[in-house]
C-alpha cells in the first residue's frame, strides 16, 4: 500500500510538468499549428524560472517570468507560421534548437560569480508540497493531495481546459479552426487571431511546465534538465486524442514510468527502464496507426483535420 | 492604407539567393547583440570562431568530423523531403545505422577478415536505416499514418534501444565504468583522412553529385519530381507512385543509416553514448536551408558545422558556453524562415479609399 | 433596367473586382427588392459568384458601393453582411464535417452566449427546421450528412441568424430531381415568410422555375435585367452568350470502324463506397466521337476513370482493341495508347509547380529521344515543348514558366497538347472546355473532331448539349450511373435530352436502347 501511495505520488509530481505542456500544446494544435519546440520552450521556462527564483527568492515571479519567456518564444513561432507561412516543423525545430542552446547558455552564464557564473548546483525557491488534512489521509488516492499548490492548479486546468474546448463558444470556435480554416473564416471567426493567440497560450503553459521542473521536481537547474520530455509531450497530445481529459492519463503512463525508474535505479541496472521508456513511443505508433485506420473512430477522435498546412484568404 | 501579401507571377530568383544571405548577415548582428548583453565582445568571438573552425589543421579537421554526417543525413533527409515526406526521424536512423555497424564490427570480426569486414558493416548500416524508415514510409504509403509523428517517435525508441544495447549486453567488460561496447578490431576502423576525419567525407560529397545527376538527369528523377509535385496526378500519368516513394524513404534511411555508420567505425570505433548530438534535426534544418538540392547541402553542412566546432573552440579559448554555436544555428533560422515568404509573394500596398471610380455605362 | 418605385432592399452600384490576370466584375449594378426571387443567370466565369462574394463579404470591390435599406454600408467581412441580414449558401458547403449540425449551425455566432445553451438552440432549430421543412437531425455530424441535407444544414444556419436576403449558388447542381423540388419548396416558403433570395446559375430551367426576375452576366458586364415572366429560355440564352449559339465544325461525314473501347456490364463505386456505375456497357469505334451528356455527378467522372485504371470496376469488362483491359493499371492502359484530358486541371491533368516543359515531357519522357537508358536529355524536352507550344498555341511566357502561372486556358492546352500527341486511338476528353473562354473552348471541340478525322475514337464527356450536338456523332445520355440511351446526334429533341438527363425515360424510346451504325 505505502509503496503504490509512494510512487502514485512520485507519479504525479513527475505528471505535472508534462500534463501542463501537454494541454498547452493541445490548444496549440487545435487551432491547427504544430509546433515542436517545446523542448526548447520547456528548458528556456525551467532556467529562467529558476535564475529568477535564487536571486529573487519571489516563486510567483519566476512563474510569471516564465510564462512570459514561452510566450515570445511562441510569438516567434506564430510570426513565423501563421503570418510568414513559413515550414511548420522547421519552424517548431529551430525554436527547440535556439531554445536549447541559449537555455545551455544562459545556465552557463547567469549564476553568482561564486559559482562561476553557472547555475547548477545552486539551491532557489522551491515549491513544496501542501498536505491538505484529511484528504491525504486516503490510503492511495491521498497521494494526489500530497501535492504542491501548482499541481492543484493543473487539477483544476484539466477540468477548465476541457470545458472550455467542448462546452464554450470560443472552444467551438477554436476546434473549427483547427478543423477547417476556410469554413472558419467563411463564418467571420478571426482565424490568424486565433492561430497566434493558442499558440502564445500554449507556449506560455508549456514554459510553465518546464518551470514546474526547476522550481519543484528536481529542483534547481541542470543541463538538459528537461531530459527529452518536449517530445514526449508530442506524444502525450496523441495519446490524449487532443482532449484536455485525456492527459491525464497519459501524463501518469510517463510519469509513473519515471518513478518506477528511480526505484529500478536502487537495483543497479538500467535495463528493463529503457524498453519501458520505449513503450509509450510505440503506444503512440499503435495508436495513430488505429486511429487513421478506423476513419470513423479518426473523425471522432483523431487530430484537428488542418493540422500543419498554411492558410490565407483570397488564395484562388 | 493596407498592406497585404500578393502572390507573385513569378517564383523569384533574386529572392531565394538574397534570403540567406541576408538571413546569415541577420543571425549575426543578433548574436552579436546577445554576446554583448553578456559582456563579451561580438568581433573577438566571431573571430575565435571562424579560427577555431577553420584556422587551425586541428579546428579544421574537427570541422570535417562534424560536416560529414550533417552531409550524409542531410541529403538522406531532402530525398525524403523531395517526396513531401517528412522524415523527421534522421536521428533514429542514423543511430540503427551506428548499432548495426557496431553489430558486424563486434559479432563478425571472426568470421570476415580483412577489409570485408568494415564493408559489411557499413552496409549493415545502410540497410538498418533503409529498415527503420521504412517502417513508417509503409504505415504512409497503405495506412496513410501521418510520417512527421512516426518518424519522430521512432527516433526514441532507437536511441532508448541503442542505450540498451551498450549499457547492458554489449557493455566493455574492460571499460572503466564508462558506458559503452568494447572497441572494434583495427580492420573495420573507417580510414581517416585528416585528423579525425574519415573517407565518409569523400563518399558523402560523391553521393551528393551522384544525387544530383539522378534527380535532375534520369527518369526516375523526374518521375520523383512529379511525385513531390502532385501524387494524384503521377498516378493519373501512370507512374508508380507507392512504389516510388517506398524507394526514396528507403534510400533516405539508407543515407542517414550510412552516417550512423560511418560514426561508429570512423570517429568512436565503439557504440557508445553522444554518437549523435542532434544530426538528424540539424540534417532537417540543412535540407530546408539548401532548398533540397544536393549540391548546396556539403556546403550549408561545413558551415553548421564550423558553427558548432567554433562554438566548443570559443568555450575552451574564451570560457563562453559551448551552447553559443547553437543559438547561432537557431538565429540563423528565423529570418530565413520569415524571408522564405518573400520568394512566391510580395508585399503590396493597398491605398485607403477608392470611392467609385469605374464609368457608368448604359442602364 | 425595370424602372420600380419601391426602393431596393439591396443596390450595389459600379462593382469592380479583378483577380491577377482577369477582370471578374467590370462596372455591376445590381438591386433586390424584397419578397422576391432574383436569378443571376451567365456562363462560367461570368462573375456571378465574384459579385455574390462580394455582396457577402468574402471578398472586398476595387471600386462601388453597396446599399442596404436604403443606407451606404461598407461590408468589411462576413459578419458585417451577417449583422445586415446577407447570408450565402456556396457550392462547396462551408460545413465543417467533424462538428454536428448544431454545432455549424452557431458557428462564429457571438450571441449564443459563452457556454451556449445547447438545449435551447435544438428547440428553435426544430423550429425553422418546421416552418421551411429543412428536416435534418440537429445531433448528426456532418459528415455522415447526404449532399441535400448538408445543403439544409446550410439554410438552416442562415435562417437561425435571422438572414433576411438568401443567396444560394448553383444550388441544384449538386440535387436530385426530388430533391430539387423540396428546395423549390423551401424557397416559396421563404418568399411567403418576407425573405428574398438571389439564385446564381447557368442553368435555363432553374432560372424558370424559381425566381421573379433575372439579371444576366456576360464576361464581368450586366447584359439585362428582365422580369422571368417576360422572356424566355432561348432569349436568355442569346443574352448569355451574345451571339447565335450555333457554330458549325466541319466534319467528314460519319463513317466508323472497328471497336476501339467496349464497355460491358461496368460496375463501380464512388468515393464514398456508393454505386456509382451501373452495369454501365457503351461502344466507341474508329473515327466516332461518343459523347456522354447529363448533369455532373452522376457517375461520368467515375466513367472515365475505370477506362484509365484510375478506379476500379467490380465487375464487368473493359476492352481496348481487342485487348482486355479491365482493371488495369493507368501505365497499361497508356502504353496501349489511350489518353485521357482529365476533370480536374489543376491538381491532375497538369502539376502547376513544374514547368510547362516538364508537363509536356511528362508522357514522352519514357521514351527516345527525351530518355534513354533511363537517362533524361533536358534538351530535347526544351525542343519538344517548343514545338508544342507553338503548334498548340500555348500562351507562355517561356517553356520553364511554372504552369500554375498560366491562364486556365492555356493549361487545358498543355494538357491537350501532351494528351493528343501520346493518343493512339482512344482519347478520353472529361469536360474539356468547362471553364474557358470562347476562344480557347473552340480550339478544344476542334482538337477533338481532328482526332475523329484521323481515325481515332473520342469520349466525350460534356454538361453543354448544345455542345455534344456539334461535335459528337452518337451521344449517350447518363443518369444516375446508368446509361438512359444512347442515340445519334441530332435525332433527339431537347425535351427528349431533358427528360432523359433527369431520369425519365420517354415512351417513344424503347429501354436500353442501342445506337445503329450510319445515321
Amino acid at each position: 500500500m505505502d509503496l503504490i501511495t509512494s510512487i502514485l505520488t512520485i507519479t504525479v509530481r513527475a505528471g505535472t510538468s508534462l500534463v501542463l505542456a501537454t494541454i498547452g500544446e493541445i490548444l496549440t494544435e487545435r487551432s491547427g499549428i504544430l509546433n515542436l519546440g517545446i523542448e526548447g520552450m520547456m528548458l528556456m521556462g525551467a532556467v529562467t524560472s529558476f535564475a529568477v527564483s535564487y536571486y529573487t527568492h519571489n516563486l510567483v515571479l519566476a512563474l510569471l517570468v516564465a510564462a512570459g519567456v514561452g510566450m515570445v518564444l511562441a510569438l516567434i513561432h506564430a510570426f513565423l507560421c501563421v503570418t510568414m507561412r513559413a515550414n511548420q516543423v522547421v519552424s517548431g525545430l529551430s525554436i527547440t534548437l535556439f531554445g536549447t542552446g541559449f537555455a545551455s547558455f544562459l545556465g552557463q552564464r547567469l549564476g553568482p560569480e561564486s559559482n562561476n557564473f553557472r547555475l547548477v548546483g545552486l539551491k532557489g525557491a522551491k515549491f513544496t508540497p501542501v498536505i491538505i488534512p484529511g484528504l491525504s489521509d486516503i490510503p492511495i488516492l491521498g497521494a494526489l493531495f500530497q501535492q504542491d499548490i501548482i499541481t492543484y492548479t493543473v487539477y483544476v486546468l484539466i477540468f477548465v481546459s476541457w470545458f472550455f474546448l467542448f462546452k464554450t463558444r470560443p472552444g467551438l470556435w477554436l476546434r473549427s479552426v483547427g478543423e477547417d480554416p476556410k469554413t472558419a473564416d467563411a463564418m467571420g471567426i478571426d482565424v490568424i487571431k486565433t492561430k497566434y493567440r493558442y499558440t502564445l497560450i500554449g507556449g506560455m503553459l508549456i514554459a510553465l511546465g518546464g518551470a514546474h521542473l526547476s522550481l519543484s521536481y528536481t529542483p534547481g537547474w541542470a543541463e538538459n534538465l528537461t531530459g527529452g520530455r518536449g517530445w514526449i509531450v508530442v506524444a502525450l497530445v496523441i495519446f490524449s486524442m487532443w482532449n484536455p481529459a485525456r492527459s491525464i492519463w497519459g501524463a501518469l503512463l510517463f510519469g509513473g514510468i519515471n518513478a518506477i525508474q528511480f526505484r529500478l535505479q536502487a537495483g543497479g541496472t538500467n535495463i528493463p527502464a529503457s524498453f519501458l521508456n520505449m513503450a509509450p513511443y510505440i503506444g503512440t505508433i499503435v495508436f495513430l496507426v488505429v486511429i487513421t485506420w478506423w476513419e470513423e473512430l479518426s473523425k471522432k477522435v483523431g487530430g484537428p483535420a488542418s493540422l500543419s498546412s498554411s492558410y490565407m484568404r483570397e488564395d484562388k | 492604407m493596407k498592406v497585404v501579401f500578393e502572390k507573385r507571377k513569378n517564383v523569384s530568383t533574386t529572392a531565394q539567393v538574397l534570403v540567406p544571405a541576408i538571413s546569415f548577415v541577420v543571425s549575426l548582428v543578433l548574436s552579436g547583440i546577445m554576446l554583448s548583453i553578456f559582456g563579451t565582445n561580438p568581433f573577438q568571438t566571431f573571430a575565435a570562431m571562424f579560427k577555431g573552425a577553420f584556422g587551425s589543421i586541428n579546428g579544421f579537421s574537427e570541422t570535417l568530423v562534424k560536416t560529414i554526417p550533417l552531409l550524409l543525413t542531410g541529403l538522406g533527409v531532402s530525398l525524403a523531403f523531395r517526396l513531401k515526406f517528412w522524415n523527421i526521424g534522421a536521428e533514429g536512423q542514423l543511430t540503427l545505422g551506428g548499432v548495426a555497424a557496431a553489430a558486424v564490427a563486434l559479432f563478425m570480426k571472426d568470421f570476415v577478415l580483412g577489409p570485408s569486414l568494415l564493408i559489411l558493416a557499413i552496409l549493415a548500416g545502410c540497410i538498418a536505416g533503409a529498415l527503420w524508415a521504412g517502417i513508417p514510409g509503409l504505415l504512409k504509403t497503405r495506412l496513410n499514418v501521418d510520417e512527421t509523428l512516426t518518424t519522430l517517435m521512432l527516433n526514441y525508441v532507437a536511441i532508448l534501444f541503442s542505450e540498451y544495447l551498450y549499457y547492458g549486453p554489449w557493455r566493455d567488460p574492460h571499460g572503466y565504468g564508462f558506458p559503452g561496447s568494447a572497441p572494434f578490431v583495427e580492420n573495420a576502423w573507417l580510414p581517416r583522412i585528416l585528423g579525425r576525419a574519415h573517407v565518409g567525407l569523400y563518399i558523402g560529397l560523391a553521393l551528393a553529385i551522384i544525387l544530383w545527376i539522378i534527380l535532375r538527369r534520369t527518369r526516375w528523377g523526374f518521375e520523383i519530381s512529379v511525385i513531390g509535385a502532385s501524387p494524384k496526378a503521377a498516378h493519373y500519368l501512370g507512374m508508380p507512385v507507392e512504389r516510388n516513394i517506398m524507394l526514396t524513404v528507403l534510400l533516405s534511411g539508407a543515407l542517414c543509416g550510412l552516417a550512423g555508420a560511418g560514426e561508429v567505425t570512423g570517429i568512436s570505433h565503439r557504440l557508445q553514448q553522444g554518437l549523435s548530438i542532434g544530426y538528424g534535426y540539424t540534417a532537417i534544418i540543412i535540407a530546408w536551408m539548401s532548398q533540397l538540392n544536393p549540391l548546396a547541402i556539403p556546403f550549408v553542412s561545413l558551415v553548421m558545422a564550423g558553427i558548432l566546432v567554433g562554438g566548443d573552440q570559443v568555450q575552451l579559448m574564451m570560457g563562453l558556453p559551448s551552447a553559443v554555436g547553437s543559438v547561432m544555428q537557431g538565429l540563423i533560422l528565423f529570418p530565413m524562415l520569415a524571408g522564405s515568404l518573400f520568394s512566391e509573394y510580395r508585399l503590396k500596398w493597398i491605398p485607403a479609399d477608392k470611392g467609385p471610380s469605374c464609368a457608368k455605362g448604359e442602364a | 433596367m425595370k424602372q420600380n418605385s419601391r426602393q431596393p432592399l439591396v443596390s450595389m452600384t459600379g462593382i469592380c473586382k479583378s483577380f491577377p490576370g482577369v477582370v471578374a466584375n467590370d462596372c455591376v449594378d445590381l438591386e433586390l427588392y424584397s419578397g422576391e426571387v432574383l436569378a443571376l443567370l451567365g456562363e462560367n466565369g461570368a462573375g456571378k459568384s465574384t459579385l455574390m462574394n462580394i455582396l457577402c463579404g468574402l471578398y472586398r470591390p476595387d471600386a462601388g458601393e453597396i446599399s442596404v435599406r436604403g443606407q451606404r454600408v461598407h461590408i468589411g467581412g462576413p459578419r458585417d453582411a451577417q449583422e445586415l441580414g446577407i447570408g450565402m449558401v456556396h457550392q462547396n458547403f462551408k460545413l465543417v464535417d467533424t462538428m454536428t449540425v448544431l454545432e455549424n449551425i452557431i458557428l462564429g455566432m457571438k450571441n449564443v452566449g459563452f457556454v451556449p445553451d445547447m438545449k435551447k438552440i435544438r428547440e428553435k432549430v426544430l423550429e425553422l427546421s418546421e416552418t421551411y421543412s429543412l428536416k435534418v437531425d440537429p445531433d448528426a455530424s456532418v459528415w455522415q450528412l447526404s449532399v441535400g441535407e448538408q445543403q439544409r444544414v446550410e439554410i438552416l444556419k442562415l435562417l437561425f441568424r435571422n438572414a433576411e436576403i438568401l443567396i444560394l449558388d448553383e444550388p441544384t447542381a449538386v440535387l436530385t430531381p426530388q430533391e430539387s423540388n423540396e428546395l423549390n419548396k423551401v424557397v416559396h416558403r421563404m418568399r411567403s415568410e418576407g425573405k428574398s433570395a438571389i439564385f446564381i446559375t447557368h442553368k435555363m430551367e432553374e432560372v424558370m422555375t424559381f425566381s421573379d426576375r433575372v439579371m444576366v452576366l456576360r464576361k464581368g458586364k450586366v447584359v439585362a435585367g428582365v422580369n422571368t415572366a417576360s422572356t424566355s429560355p432561348k432569349e436568355l440564352a442569346r443574352l448569355m452568350v451574345g451571339r447565335e449559339v450555333l457554330f458549325e465544325i466541319e466534319k467528314k461525314p460519319f463513317a466508323p470502324g472497328k471497336p476501339i473501347l467496349e464497355m460491358q456490364n461496368v460496375c463501380a463505386l464512388d468515393d464514398r463506397g456508393l454505386p456509382a456505375l451501373k452495369d454501365v456497357s457503351i461502344q466507341i469505334r474508329e473515327g466516332e466521337i461518343l459523347g456522354i451528356a447529363g448533369v455532373a455527378g452522376n457517375g461520368q467522372r467515375e466513367l472515365a476513370e475505370v477506362i484509365t485504371g484510375l478506379r476500379k470496376a467490380t465487375s464487368g469488362s473493359v476492352k481496348i482493341s481487342g485487348k482486355d483491359l479491365t482493371n488495369a493499371k493507368p501505365i497499361q492502359v497508356i502504353n496501349a495508347g489511350v489518353s485521357h484530358i482529365p476533370q480536374d486541371r489543376s491538381q491532375v491533368g497538369a502539376v502547376g509547380d513544374l514547368s510547362v516543359a516538364s508537363n509536356l515531357a511528362m508522357k514522352e519522357y519514357r521514351k527516345k529521344p527525351l530518355s534513354v537508358a533511363g537517362f533524361l536529355f533536358p534538351k530535347q524536352i526544351t525542343l519538344l515543348a517548343k514545338r508544342l507550344i507553338e503548334s498548340f498555341n500555348i500562351a507562355t511566357p517561356s517553356p520553364e514558366t511554372r504552369v500554375k502561372f498560366l491562364s486556365g486556358g492555356n493549361v487545358q492546352k498543355t494538357i491537350l497538347a501532351r494528351e493528343i500527341t501520346a493518343c493512339k486511338n482512344l482519347l478520353i476528353a472529361v469536360y474539356p472546355s468547362r471553364g474557358l473562354d470562347v476562344g480557347a473552348t473552340e480550339s478544344v471541340r476542334r482538337q477533338l473532331v481532328a482526332q475523329r478525322e484521323e481515325g481515332r475514337g473520342v469520349l466525350f464527356i460534356s454538361e453543354d448539349i448544345d455542345e455534344l450536338e456539334q461535335v459528337a456523332d452518337t451521344i449517350a445520355v447518363m443518369c444516375d450511373g446508368t446509361i438512359m440511351a444512347v442515340l445519334p446526334a441530332g435525332t433527339a429533341d431537347e425535351e427528349t435530352l431533358g427528360l432523359l438527363m433527369a431520369g425519365v425515360r420517354p415512351s417513344n424510346l424503347e429501354s436500353g436502347a442501342t445506337h445503329e451504325s450510319g445515321v
